[in-house]
């Protein structure tokens, strides 16, 4: 199961495909959008290093506003020559070439917004440097989705020799996809799960420019199996559905970094017999990367990238990053906004100096006229933030006859957070492992997708339970917001805390762990969803500082009614 | 940049369903639209809006005001001679700030003449236009309630930074979003007219289709925009005319009784979704050119205007659609 690019040593290092991405890119940035270029390597440096030699990039930084991006009035240049002056903004100044914006997983949602419309506007290509470390980072999707290449550096072993040529070429000159590559292309997207209709686009023009760089006035074959690999496969929900879906060689030796693509005619010679996309899926194929194809492999979803919106909110709760300022007395725990402040007074000062009596003209220096309507105070994250975490116990002994109640009772819970715009996280625990389904969200559809996916059975690894969930807690608390735990478990521990088997060592351990709960002061709440409630599910409540239910024939709606009476979910922080 | 033509849109008929009779009645209360990324969404709520029959507008208005306007805001919008302009439409972006939105200070003149001056924000752009959301449900909840409570009204007063303006706002809201990535809250869910639903086209000859024409566009985009634009035209005139129908056509008794029982038999709470129906039916009766609201409009529409009103069961996997489907197939036989 050779294919031809697989063979094509140009490509055995990811630093080779983004150097196509990039001449691609530089062929016309306004068509492709941009790239994004995950891993902090040297191959990332070269590779912009060389793109910067073709077109002009500006960097992005990360604590850019409104004014500077979009342009508008510069108020200190406008104070000091006394008349308004007007200064380009950022997208403007990059036109025809590409915004460069490190740590991209860190963009801001507002400055995203804007790029997001100028993207779709064709004022603005972007390239994305993805420096996230966390798989649950990523730069915000509305982005991601609009540029046509993303390629991952991280393992890139290369960095030497990286040049690209000012493009010479135009896409003007590949003559439109035939049916015949259309349908082909539209069959790879279909084939790995790619939904969106952006890729397609994206896929098609990629085509015409490769096609283009090779000096072609028509798409090839390789042109299309490029288009492939450098759009498509990196955007793969699922393996095509064939024979032996073998994951390519990994670790091949690292090849020149550059150079002229040949050898393509013997393998398409051999691939001749196969319709034409069979070839495309198999170039797919070969290059969904390695992580990619491990997660696809295992039927888990790739690497959902935080959704713009709580990914951002949260990174910027992290930071403490104001959401603005607003108008306000700097009293009860607000904190004054000093330049807001003055920014607000400074426009009204010759209006005042009148109003005081004396000449603006006359005395264009003086101290700075402020009233109590100027101050403004800085805004931080204003939700009613409250987030409950569930941890469910989806052992044997509780997962016999209850799961599907917790079950039931979780997504309740969580129809009824998502109208108070509370979040929801859940905690699940059984073997000897206790995992984070559900990060903090308000997203119904996610969470009930981590719930039906949730096995039963094993053993009863509790104090792992509780230490994740009040790890959650404790993430929640440090971004300034409120967490609640809901603990639904029969309380017979019998994994310890190191996952090794045996009740007493898991009985210790998990009183340590609910002390750690008390200790942090969070809210708690346990629900013993058993049969035949025992002592235990009480003495955990004890130990913690929490409440306790016993709800042995309860079904799902009980347990929610009997929760919210005991712990109102979405009530003010 | 040329807009995309909305004629050259491919399927996703009941999104250019539920546009168009927003575009005929704006009384319905914006449409929203839920779906994945790249489905053409936005494509579609842009090429609406250059695809509408012009406006009379107060000339040099910062608001576009109508004739009506004008008596009734005379500090905002003077005693300009009415000219034909083009329906605004505003693309709110994500993050924008609630100065931008409301509008503030207008700092330019404060700075120039020390003159304390009113700049219209993007709520007094959208006036009698369209006002779009990509990703509403992301959007910052207090700019949520602020359009919501314009939205309602009609009109944005603001009271700040020792201003003190009131204008006219009155616009249809266009939202979309992917439920994946966090819910709307229900209370704005509801005060959407209709909402709908997008998914990309499965089908390969439509994926095709769709790959040709935005590749012919992306070649060409003046020229593409004039070959569609005898399509373009004849939805405009069908719009045109779809308004001017609109006030002569009455839903009967028969209608509304329909109206009645779906809204009872699917759950649909609250009086609101009884009315957008019966206009939504109205509206594409008017449309369609029909002489009289008939079942057939009513059961068109159904599902758009209450598919979002549905009291929400999580433990029904059942989809809304379904619901209504079903229980017009129940009703009406």
């Amino acid at each position: 199961m050779n294919t031809p690019d697989a063979a094509d040593p140009l490509h055995a290092d990811p630093l080779g495909d983004a150097v196509l991405a990039a001449r691609l890119l530089a062929l016309s940035p306004r068509t492709f959008g941009g790239m994004s270029v995950r891993g902090g390597s040297p191959a990332r440096d070269a590779l912009v290093a060389a793109l910067g030699g073709v077109i002009a990039l500006r960097r992005l930084p990360g604590h850019v506003d409104d004014e500077r991006l979009l342009g508008g009035i510069d108020l200190a240049a406008s104070l000091s020559a006394g008349r308004p002056i007007r200064q380009r903004g950022l997208i403007e100044e990059a036109a025809g070439g590409a915004l460069l914006a490190g740590m991209a997983e860190r963009i801001d949602a507002t400055i995203a917004g804007r790029l997001v419309q100028a993207l779709d506007d064709g004022r603005a290509a972007l390239v994305l440097l993805d420096d996230a470390a966390d798989p649950d980072e990523a730069p915000p999707i509305s982005l991601t989705e609009r540029l046509a290449f993303a390629c991952d550096l991280t393992h890139s072993r290369e960095w030497r020799g990286v040049v690209l040529d000012a493009a010479k070429a135009t896409l003007g000159q590949v003559a439109p996809l035939d049916d015949d590559a259309l349908r082909a292309l539209a069959a790879t997207a279909a084939a790995l799960g790619v939904e969106s209709l952006r890729a397609l686009i994206f896929a098609g023009e990629a085509a015409r420019g490769l096609a283009a760089l090779e000096g072609r006035a028509r798409v090839g074959k390789a042109d299309l199996a490029g288009a492939v690999r450098l759009v498509l496969a990196p955007r793969a929900t699922r393996l095509p559905q064939q024979d032996d879906a073998a994951p390519p060689p990994e670790d091949q030796p690292p090849p020149p970094p550059d150079g002229e693509r040949d050898d393509q005619s013997d393998s398409e010679q051999q691939q001749q017999d196969l319709d034409l996309s069979d070839i495309l899926v198999e170039a797919a194929k070969a290059a969904i990367p390695a992580d990619l194809l491990a997660q696809l492999a295992q039927g888990k979803a790739p690497r959902r990238s935080s959704s713009s919106g709580t990914g951002h909110k949260r990174k910027a709760a992290t930071r403490g990053k104001p959401l603005g300022a607003r108008p306000g007395m700097p009293r009860g725990g607000a904190k004054l906004a000093l330049i807001d402040s003055l920014r607000a007074a400074v426009p009204w000062q010759a209006v005042r100096r009148k109003e005081a009596g004396r000449d603006a003209a006359s005395h264009p220096i003086g101290p700075i006229i402020m009233r109590k309507e100027d101050l403004r105070i800085r805004r931080f994250e204003e939700r009613a933030a409250r987030v409950t975490i569930f941890a469910v116990d989806a052992s044997g002994s509780a997962a016999a006859a209850r799961l599907a109640e917790a079950k039931g009772a979780v997504e309740l819970m969580l129809g009824q957070a998502y109208v108070t715009r509370s979040e929801v996280a859940l905690v699940a625990f059984r073997g000897t492992s206790a995992e984070l389904l559900l990060p903090p969200t308000r997203s119904l559809t996610r969470a009930r997708r981590a719930l039906a996916e949730l096995p039963g059975g094993g053993g009863t690894p509790l104090a792992l339970g509780l230490n994740a969930a009040r790890e959650v807690a404790e993430a929640v608390i440090a971004r300034g917001r409120s967490a609640a735990l809901v603990i639904l478990t029969d309380g017979r521990a019998n994994i310890a805390a190191d996952g090794s088997p045996g009740r007493p060592q898991a009985k210790l351990d998990t009183e340590a762990a609910a002390r750690a709960i008390m200790a942090r002061g969070i809210d708690s709440l346990v629900v013993d969803i058993s049969a035949r409630p025992g002592p235990e599910g009480a003495e955990l409540a004890r130990a913690m500082g929490g409440r306790f239910l016993a709800l042995p024939r309860a079904d799902a709606r009980m347990i929610q009614a009997a929760i919210n009476a005991v712990q109102p979910i979405g009530k003010a922080a | 940049m040329a807009r995309f033509p909305f004629s050259a849109i491919v399927g996703q008929d009941e999104m250019k369903q539920a546009l168009l009779i927003a575009a005929v009645d704006p009384s319905i209360g914006g449409v929203m639209v839920f779906g994945d990324r790249g489905t053409g969404k936005s494509t579609a709520a842009r090429a609406l809006a250059s695809l509408l029959p012009p406006i009379m507008a107060a000339d040099g208005c910062l608001y576009g005001c109508s004739a009506q306007d004008q008596v009734r805001y005379p500090d905002v919008c003077g005693t300009g001679k009415m000219v034909k302009r083009a329906v605004p439409f505003v693309d709110l972006p994500l993050g924008a700030t609630e100065d931008r939105v409301i509008g503030s200070l207008d700092l330019e003149r404060a700075l120039r003449s020390g003159e304390k001056a009113f700049e219209p924000g993007l709520l007094a752009k959208a006036h009698r236009g369209f006002l779009y959301i990509d990703e509403i449900n992301l959007l910052e909840d207090h700019l949520v309630d602020l359009l919501l409570d314009v939205a309602a009204s009609g009109e944005n007063v603001v009271e700040r930074e020792g201003l003190s303006v009131r204008h006219p706002a009155k616009f249809v809201l266009i939202g979309s979003g992917n439920p994946e990535e966090g819910e709307l809250r229900p209370q704005l869910l509801d005060r959407f007219g209709l909402s709908v639903e997008v998914r990309s086209p499965k089908d390969i000859e439509v994926r095709i289709q769709i790959m040709r024409l935005v590749a012919e566009n992306e070649r060409d985009p003046e020229g593409f925009v004039a070959r569609w634009a005898g399509e373009d035209d004849k939805i405009l005139k069908r719009v045109a005319k779809g308004k001017a129908r609109l006030t002569k056509l009455e839903a009967g008794d028969d209608v509304l009784r329909d109206a009645a029982e779906l809204c009872l038999a699917v759950g649909a709470d609250g009086l609101r979704g009884e009315l957008t129906l019966m206009r939504a039916a109205r509206a594409l009766a008017a449309l369609d050119g029909a002489k009289s609201v008939t079942r057939k409009h009513l059961t068109a529409i159904a599902p758009s205007a209450l598919r979002h009103r549905l009291r929400r069961d999580v433990l029904d996997e059942t989809g809304s659609t379904v619901r209504i489907t079903r229980a017009m197939g129940e009703l009406f036989g």
